[in-house]
């Protein structure tokens, strides 16, 4: 809205990226919303295996033969770690929301905490599918 | 011009649209949902992952796993539609690209959801193609 008026002065804007000192917490800030952009792809290729299997047995071969390849599987790896960060730093989120886990140094554990999660259960789920021999 | 204004006639329009507070409640609970649903997701990808097109079918066949992963596409679309507009709002300034990405994002997450609720439904009933 400031754009349609051209006698208000200029808002003044929060400091910027270029302004912080990088540290655990802006990390994990900034891995929320990329990771949330990631899952977007995530549910629309959740969208596309359901139209492959509502379209017959040849269209879900081809399309699990896609997502099987390996820039098929890069793909998948990425965004089962995406989701499962997102997942922990969500809830990092709605104990915020409740006034709780603001101290720093609760704050960096807990984004350490999210990191952790994220890359083990990614693991764990990309082991149990290999033992299951889905891959 | 300027110095005949008010100071509230000044300030009107720059700040709440009083709007927001039903934004961040269905952010909210829609995580809520999510954290629950992704769980399931992920762990049913596993089982979906190991069974092929009979075994996809099969499972879509149980009224339960339909049912959940129809909440997945709905509350998941909601959920990264909001986002998705806040990503939009804070990064694109200029007005007419910020609106037509908005409309855009709008579009494509209710599109997909239907059409990936009306692929899950279609499977559940046994209507889908052999």
């Amino acid at each position: 809205m400031v754009e349609s008026l051209p006698t208000a002065r200029a808002r003044p804007l929060s400091p910027h990226v270029q302004v912080w000192r990088w540290h655990v917490t802006l990390v994990a800030s900034i891995l929320h919303r990329a990771t949330g952009l990631g899952l977007y792809l995530g549910l629309l290729l959740v969208a596309g295996w359901a139209l492959a299997l509502a379209s017959g047995a040849e269209a879900y071969s081809d399309y699990t033969g896609v997502l099987g390849s390996i820039p098929g599987k890069i793909v998948l790896a990425g965004i089962t770690v995406c989701l499962f960060f997102h997942m922990a730093n969500g809830v990092r989120h709605l104990v915020w929301d409740f006034g709780k886990g603001f101290k720093p140094a609760t704050a960096n554990v807990t984004a350490w905490g999210a990191f952790a999660f994220a890359i083990v259960a990614a693991a764990a789920l990309w082991i149990v599918l290999a033992l299951k021999g889905a891959l | 011009m300027a110095q005949h204004r008010t100071a509230l006639g000044r300030a009107r329009g720059l700040g709440s649209a009083k709007t927001g507070v039903g934004h961040f409640i269905g952010q909210r609970v829609s995580a809520v949902a999510l954290l629950f649903l992704g769980l399931w997701g992920a762990w049913s990808a596993v089982t979906v992952a190991s069974g092929g097109f009979d075994g996809a079918k099969a499972w879509l066949g149980s009224p339960v796993n339909a049912a959940l992963l129809v909440l997945v596409a709905l509350t998941g679309f909601y959920h990264v539609r909001l986002g998705t507009g806040v990503v939009i709002e804070d990064y694109i300034h200029k007005p007419t690209t910020k609106a037509a990405l908005l409309i855009l994002n709008t579009f494509v997450c209710l599109g997909a959801a239907a059409v990936t609720a009306i692929c899950i439904l279609k499977v559940a009933f046994g209507a889908g193609a052999a």
